[in-house]
């Protein structure tokens, strides 16, 4: 009955839409917890997200799922239907984001062709068992309350006062308990409610006025403090913690890693895009079939000499085709809200586990990013923010020695500059440690003799290298040393650039600068031999013909260049890339100066061929398996269908740098 | 409709059965299973990627998908020949791979039953690693190539280029 195809619209639109529901859902339930209440609102959305889960699931037969949501939805009914009754808001949102879970490892299996389990007896069995109690509480008309009682300084005998209280209760309540709970065989208890007051833990049908007034009447009484407890005071909970346990999924972190995984190689083959930008893109291509007839026509009807009609009209298509790429680009720009808020869950999460208290601040969630980079990039963020709360945020205890706020903060920010987004992910935790680094470094040989002069960020920016962690022991959700490469590996799978900025004991903030999209960039084509190149505009800094008498050469046969005073060094293009028939002698080349990270380089090339937007499309997997970024990040066509390899300028610096030493450790 | 569908490709996997395309390096003949072949084109304009090992010559764009071409003759260390316009390319898929496999002609398509093929002999070491068997087909003798070694096989190279 499962055995339906992935690739059938209807099951698309299923996980598609739970999913989305799925993340909504987890949203509301982490505002609720944040303002550490139920609204009206909040229930009746969950109400209808479960109910929607429940009707999909049922209609694609997957019993399962429809029955844990059939579960929740009827708690849920009971709740909206009881709006006024006391929550214990923290084990109902347990409970919904346990279902949120279950749900969304089911969708997964599902969307990797596997069948769901049939059933989550336990879970629906610890929501039965919540409702349950919920409604004992109601069919009893029990509220619960917390009362604390002082006499009078000089009553005496507080011990039979206290005593009478609970006899007179007696009548108003059938459960109660109380302390000091001997009242009147133990001598002490006279000397404890003087001290501490007279607590008494009740349940009763009647109002919160009633029972005030009730106490009102005790004589002799100083001071009274009444307040609603919550049930689980009262109530078994120990039995309702335990039915959780068992429910709890084993070795969860890695779990949820790999689920993390799943979706992000499951997860785009479908997209909500707004009707108007739809309609935007009608509008345009609309146009674009009515200027290609111009174009077409007055191609046919004989060039009159002038050329103007054709050159017209072959602008207007150019003015066209720009726009459509622009809104096309839009179409697939998705705002980082979904991925942000996730952040939150997995923060709540370790928090209860590692039972520290953070904050984590939200802002600009609205930014707009590549669909395919943020499903790049939402791994990486988790371990950052993982990181930052097992490694970077400290215990309550040591910052209040620090003199810290007892609650530590994240920051997730992100923020347009110009071509590329910033993602910051900030702590006020202790920060990283320069010398524990250093010393890591050497443990693992990561650091050479010749390292010495490292610049403060050069040194954080080893906690990407592969296999390093300064962390002693591994925890459950970070410490194995491979969560910082996989990072930095990803995000400059995207074409980003990721740096630490820290100060001891005042935290850490990390940035990912990413560009805004991948597919098309404006780049500037270059000759080499017969090959051609394309550099991204964007890192070029200025092309300029050299005299011969500003380059120099050093010792070791590297060339340099100086240029108004500074000194760049020169990569010849041909070289690097061991192409025949390039050209030697500098005069009869061009040096396009490249800049990026702050370093520069002189790119020498035979010829510049002109500047254009090109489509960016990866090298294919079998040249990518035979060689590892070898100065190249992709290739494109080009306008007579040739190919041009996109120049990674990055990595050309990096190489220049090593061939450097190369060429020393060689001399040597 | 699903089991029209295994029907489907049960009938199409028996179509391809035993099916090699037969194609001639100087004097030998080499087979690939027809199974893996997606096209055969002519030579076309070949770009250069650097640091790539010999035998793979540069990517080609195919209708704007960029695939990767290898000449099979250097892939065998034989030498370089000219291409003509006899030169072809085999595009073929693996495992999401494609590639494309410059030889000298292509020749036919032939049936060749299992009962036909025999294992290659052990010795000469080199060029075996690529060949999964030795087909017999009317009077001629082709080699059966294992196209997943073909693709897969450089970690043996990577690490002789190292050294």
């Amino acid at each position: 009955m499962n055995g339906r195809d992935l690739s059938d619209p209807i099951m698309e639109m299923y996980l598609f839409e739970s999913s989305q529901l799925l993340e909504q859902l987890e949203t509301t339930i982490l505002d609720c917890e944040q303002a550490a209440s139920f609204s009206a609102h909040a229930v009746n959305e969950i109400f209808r997200h479960m109910h929607t889960l429940k009707g999909s699931a049922a209609m694609m037969q997957y019993m399962g799922i429809a029955e844990v949501a059939h579960a929740i939805e009827d708690l849920f009914h009971f709740i909206r239907e009881n709006i006024e009754q006391e929550l214990n808001y923290r084990l109902l949102s347990d409970l919904v984001l346990k279902v949120g879970d279950f749900i969304k490892e089911e969708i997964n299996k599902i969307s990797f062709g596997l069948h769901p389990e049939e059933s989550a007896t336990s879970i629906i069995a610890s929501i039965k068992q919540y409702l349950d109690e919920l409604k004992q509480a109601k069919d009893s008309g029990m509220n619960a309350y917390q009362a604390r009682i002082r006499f009078q300084n000089d009553c005496e005998m507080e011990n039979i006062r206290a005593f009478n209280v609970i006899h007179r209760l007696k009548d108003i309540s059938r459960s109660f308990h109380h302390d000091p709970p001997d009242l009147l065989e133990d001598e002490k208890s006279i000397e404890a409610i003087r001290k501490q007051g007279f607590h008494i833990f009740f349940e009763s049908d009647k109002s919160y006025q009633e029972v005030h007034g009730f106490f009102m009447e005790t004589a002799f009484l100083e001071q009274l403090e009444l307040s609603h407890s919550e049930h689980a005071q009262l109530l078994e909970v120990p039995a309702v913690v335990e039915a959780d346990d068992s429910v709890e999924l084993p070795d969860w972190p890695e779990e949820r890693e790999i689920q993390g995984k799943l979706e992000s190689s499951s997860r785009n083959a479908v997209i909500s895009v707004s009707v108007s930008k739809l309609d935007q893109l009608l509008d345009l291509v609309g146009e674009l079939v009515i200027a290609e007839a111009m174009v077409s026509r007055s191609e046919s009807s004989g060039y009159s000499g002038e050329g103007t009609s054709f050159n017209k009209t072959s602008g207007q298509l150019r003015k066209i085709t720009g726009e459509l790429q622009d809104i096309v680009m839009s179409i697939r720009m998705v705002p980082l809200v979904s991925t942000f808020h996730k952040m939150r869950r997995v923060a709540r999460d370790m928090c209860q586990k590692l039972n520290k208290d953070v904050d984590i601040r939200i802002i600009g969630e609205d930014t707009e990013l590549d669909k395919n980079i943020i499903d790049q990039i939402s791994d990486p963020l988790m371990h950052l923010v993982r990181n930052a709360l097992d490694h970077g945020i400290e215990s309550t205890e040591e910052r209040a020695q620090t003199g810290k706020k007892g609650s530590g903060s994240i920051t997730l920010e992100a923020k347009n500059t110009g071509g590329y987004v910033e993602i910051v992910v900030a702590d006020d935790g202790k920060g990283l440690n320069l010398d524990q680094i250093l010393a890591r470094a050497r443990e693992n040989g990561l650091l050479g003799e010749q390292d010495v002069n490292l610049t403060e960020k050069e040194i954080f920016g080893m906690i990407f290298l592969p296999g390093f962690s300064t962390k002693e022991r591994i925890t459950e959700f970070s410490g194995r040393g491979v969560g910082m490469d996989v990072v930095s590996r990803n995000i400059e799978g995207v074409g980003g650039v990721i740096s630490v900025e820290s100060n001891w004991l005042a935290g850490t903030s990390i940035t990912m600068k990413i560009p805004l999209t991948l597919a098309i960039i404006d780049g500037m084509n270059v000759r080499v031999g017969s090959a051609n190149y394309t550099v991204p505009t964007t890192s070029i800094k200025e092309s300029f013909k050299p005299k011969l008498t500003d380059v120099i050469t050093d010792p070791d046969g590297n060339e340099m260049i100086m240029v108004r005073g500074h000194c760049y060094p020169i990569l010849r293009l041909h070289e690097r890339f061991h192409s025949q028939n390039g050209l030697t002698s500098f005069e009869a080349g061009i040096f396009v100066m490249l800049e990026q990270d702050g370093k520069s380089l002189c790119l020498f090339v035979d010829e510049l061929l002109g500047q254009q937007q090109v489509v960016v499309k990866t090298l294919p997997r079998y040249i990518k398996q035979v060689i590892h970024r070898e100065g190249l990040a992709g290739c494109t066509l080009l306008g007579d269908g040739s190919i041009s390899l996109i120049l990674d300028v990055a990595d050309l610096m990096g190489t220049n740098r090593n061939r450097g030493m190369q060429a020393l450790a060689h001399n040597r | 409709m699903t089991e029209q569908s295994t029907f489907n490709s049960a009938y199409e996997e028996d179509a391809q059965k035993d099916k090699f395309l037969t194609f001639s390096l100087g004097n030998e003949l080499y087979g690939i299973e027809i199974k893996h072949v997606i096209e055969i084109i002519g030579i076309q304009t070949i770009t250069e990627v650097p640091e790539l090992p010999d035998f793979v010559r540069g990517i080609i764009n195919l209708r704007g998908k960029i695939i990767p071409v290898m000449d099979v003759r250097l892939r065998f260390k034989k030498p370089f020949l000219e291409y003509n316009d006899r030169t072809c390319i085999i595009v073929i898929e693996m495992k999401g791979t494609s590639v494309g496999l410059i030889v000298d002609s292509v020749s036919e398509v032939l049936s060749v039953p299992s009962a036909d093929i025999v294992p290659p002999p052990e010795a000469g070491g080199g060029l075996n690693r690529y060949i999964q068997g030795i087909g017999k087909s009317g009077t001629a003798v082709m080699l059966l190539l294992d196209c997943d070694k073909l693709l897969h096989d450089h970690e043996v190279e990577r690490l002789l280029l190292a050294e």
